[in-house]
């Protein structure tokens, strides 16, 4: 009697959604491993952004901020459009109109030298501008109408890796010599370095979920020692490679990281997002949303955020620019927005 | 004594590998200045005209597919621009032209018209120095398909006729020749003999160079796909010098093909790579010029050759890559001036000019 009554309680526990501590099985898969994490005080700026008349912006993908605090957004419009706005959220000007190298927007990352590069996952290209707009560099080739690339997991194979062509790239990021490192992608599964002038140097990984293998990575960063953090995103894990690209870790315990960024100045934090699903997946999405602060060895110092539609929470972030430890920018496909979230860790 | 001489064969068989040109110095400048929210896009075409005005045919901007009831229709994604000799901007041709899919060429004839060669619509218009219309030659496909690469396609690149209309009465096309003519497949450039007759390589999808008179009248073709004598394997740009002989980049088959004013095969000439782009000085002692581009998927080669006509090569300059003084798939060269060439470059966005000491 006992027995039965217990068997009907577990049976209850496990209809999803009925009680909160109980997870299904997706869930347990897409909820971060690291337990007891401290939530880290914040808020989110309101109306940050101040859209002209007229201006739409369609799913936000990419954010990043220049040393001025000009804030670049990248995002899937009518048009795919790179568009700056100022430290104070007014719009200054669009980059890029018309260009041939976008179709559809994936990242942007603004270089030290406030550099504006534009990863776009349409043409296969990433585009160097100066800080006034000028193209300095193309990397990788669009093909040309007509010969629209193969989409992997439509039952055709991608077409081997080749040195200077990308499959689908997603990030980009530099050492302090200013060598290039991208990472390739959803076609390829590879992180690749060039040097400042876009030679092609070496390159890691291939589609698998070993050590050292890659499924969609998604986004990456480097240290100040030129270490590579890659958002390995469908294997959960973030995995670091030293400036070589030869593994070094890999931290598996903060969900599957969309977005990573890591903090400029001497003691270098690393964030990641674990974010909910792009197709507003509610099972999904009530594990996720989170956003983690890490030691760059991978200790995790605290977490903020949450899935939702609200100001202060997370619609799928895309992209993150850590402007400053406590100033960070989250780039939302399902906002159509950004958010300006400043942290409080000290509250 | 015997093994000698087979090697030195095969190194000269290797062409640019082994060949010891000396290095011409050089410098280059980024000189063309775009306006404001205009971009350069891939420099696929450059030319100057009389007074040193500089022509791009450029992809650039976006290009882009409109759904018909059961066809698919192509627009857009190249523009001509033009710029004075100092770099400035002067203005565009052909806006929103019918024909403007994928630059591959541009040049100017000796009456300072414009000409414009598309890989994808095919064809090869004519422009009057002040930009109008006076003549497009062959025919865009009027759809396009649209799907994976590798895939089922109909017709070639970018959707072009698999060869040109076959003529009545006429001779059966040789294999890959396409059609004998005015249809072209996948054109890649237009260059003129002293009579104004028109000469057409045809190119990406066909393996033929095409000749007609100055009023479009087609007069005949020859080649076909295969690399024997006459034969073409891409053949990707062409120059006819001051007595009419026509020089083609066999690109594929790594040669020059020299052929006189009716296509009769006079001489090859190797050991300048692949050749993606040529062009002839003018003057008394013109000079032939042959860039053995890198693809736009690697860093390979993309040095530049000059040459006198006989194919003696007197140097070679540059190499592939980003950076200034680099090249990034140079598909078109300019040479009104010998020492002082234009450069278009697919991979670097760029159009260099190149002064050789």
């Amino acid at each position: 009697m006992n027995r039965s009554i217990c068997l009907a309680a577990v049976a209850l526990l496990s209809v999803p959604g009925v009680f909160a501590q109980t997870l299904t099985r997706a869930q347990e898969r897409a909820k971060a491993k690291a337990q007891n994490v401290p939530e880290i005080p914040y808020e989110s700026v309101p109306n940050f952004l101040k859209l002209p008349k007229g201006l739409y912006l369609g799913e936000v993908v990419g954010v990043a901020t220049n040393s001025k605090g000009h804030v670049f957004i990248y995002t899937r419009s009518y048009n795919t459009r790179l568009l700056e706005f100022d430290q104070t959220g007014k719009f200054v000007k669009e980059i890029g109109e018309g260009l041939y190298g976008f179709a559809f927007a994936h990242a942007v990352r603004i270089d030290p030298q406030d550099n504006i590069w534009a990863v776009d996952e349409g043409t296969n290209m990433i585009i160097k501008f100066s800080p006034e707009g000028k193209v300095l560099m193309v990397l990788g080739h669009r093909p040309e109408s007509g010969e629209v690339p193969v989409t992997p997991g439509f039952g055709v194979e991608p077409p081997p890796a080749e040195p200077y062509t990308f499959n689908r790239q997603t990030d980009v990021a530099w050492d302090p010599q200013g060598d290039i490192f991208v990472s390739d992608g959803y076609g390829n599964s590879r992180v690749v370095k060039y040097d400042k002038n876009g030679r092609y140097i070496t390159s890691a990984g291939s589609k698998g979920s070993e050590p050292g293998q890659l499924n969609i990575p998604h986004t990456l960063a480097a240290d100040a020692k030129g270490n590579v953090y890659v958002g390995d995103r469908t294997n959960s894990r973030i995995q670091v490679f030293d400036n070589d690209l030869k593994l070094k870790t890999i931290y598996d315990n903060v969900g599957a990281p969309w977005a990573v960024c890591i903090t400029p100045g001497p003691h270098q934090y690393l964030y990641s997002s674990n974010s909910n699903p792009d197709n507003n997946n509610s099972e999904i999405a009530a594990v996720t949303g989170e956003v983690y602060k890490m030691e760059l060895d991978g200790t995790i110092l605290g977490k903020f955020g949450k899935a939702g539609k609200q100001l202060g929470e997370f619609s799928t972030v895309h992209e993150m620019d850590c402007h400053s430890e406590n100033e960070i920018y989250t780039a939302e496909i399902n906002r159509w927005g950004i958010q300006k979230i400043e942290l409080h860790p000290n509250k | 004594m015997r093994i000698f001489s087979s090697f030195a064969g095969a190194a000269l068989a290797a062409g640019s590998l082994f060949a010891q040109a000396p290095e011409i110095t050089f410098d280059s400048a980024d000189f063309l200045k775009m306006p404001a929210h205009i971009y350069m896009g891939e420099a696929a075409g450059v030319a100057t005209n009389s007074k040193g005005h500089i022509y791009v045919y450029t992809r650039t901007g976006d290009a882009f597919a409109t759904t018909g009831t059961s066809r698919t229709f192509s627009h857009g994604g190249s523009r001509l621009f033009e710029f004075d000799q100092t770099g400035k901007y002067v203005g565009e041709f052909g806006q929103d032209s019918y024909g403007f899919l994928v630059a591959q060429s541009v040049r100017v004839d000796a009456e300072d018209n414009i000409w414009i060669v598309d890989k994808s619509s095919s064809l090869v218009v004519k422009f009057a120095p002040d930009g109008r219309v006076l003549m497009p030659m062959g025919r865009k496909p009027e759809a396009i398909f649209v799907g994976v690469r590798g895939g089922a396609r109909g017709g070639g690149p970018g959707g072009a006729p698999a060869g040109g209309r076959g003529r009545e009465g006429g001779p059966a096309p040789l294999p890959g020749a396409g059609a004998p003519g005015d249809l072209f497949n996948g054109p890649t450039d237009v260059a003129w003999d002293a009579q104004g007759d028109i000469f057409v390589s045809d190119g990406f999808g066909n393996a033929r160079i095409a000749k007609f008179d100055k009023n479009g009248k087609y007069i005949k073709s020859w080649g076909s796909r295969g690399s024997e004598q006459g034969q073409f394997n891409n053949p990707r740009s062409l120059a006819v010098d001051a007595q009419g002989n026509v020089y083609v980049a066999d690109k594929g088959n790594q040669r020059i093909q020299v052929f006189d004013n009716n296509g009769t095969f006079k001489t090859e000439i190797t050991g300048a790579g692949a050749p993606a782009a040529l062009c002839i000085s003018p003057g008394s002692h013109p000079y032939l010029y042959a860039s053995n581009s890198n693809e736009v998927n690697s860093l390979d080669n993309g040095e530049i050759y000059k040459m006198e006509l006989d194919g003696k090569i007197l140097g070679k300059f540059g190499r592939a890559g980003h950076a200034l003084k680099e090249f990034g798939a140079v598909n078109e060269i300019d040479c009104r001036h010998p020492n002082e060439l234009l450069v278009g470059e697919l991979m670097n966005w760029r159009v260099q000019k190149i002064t050789l000491h």
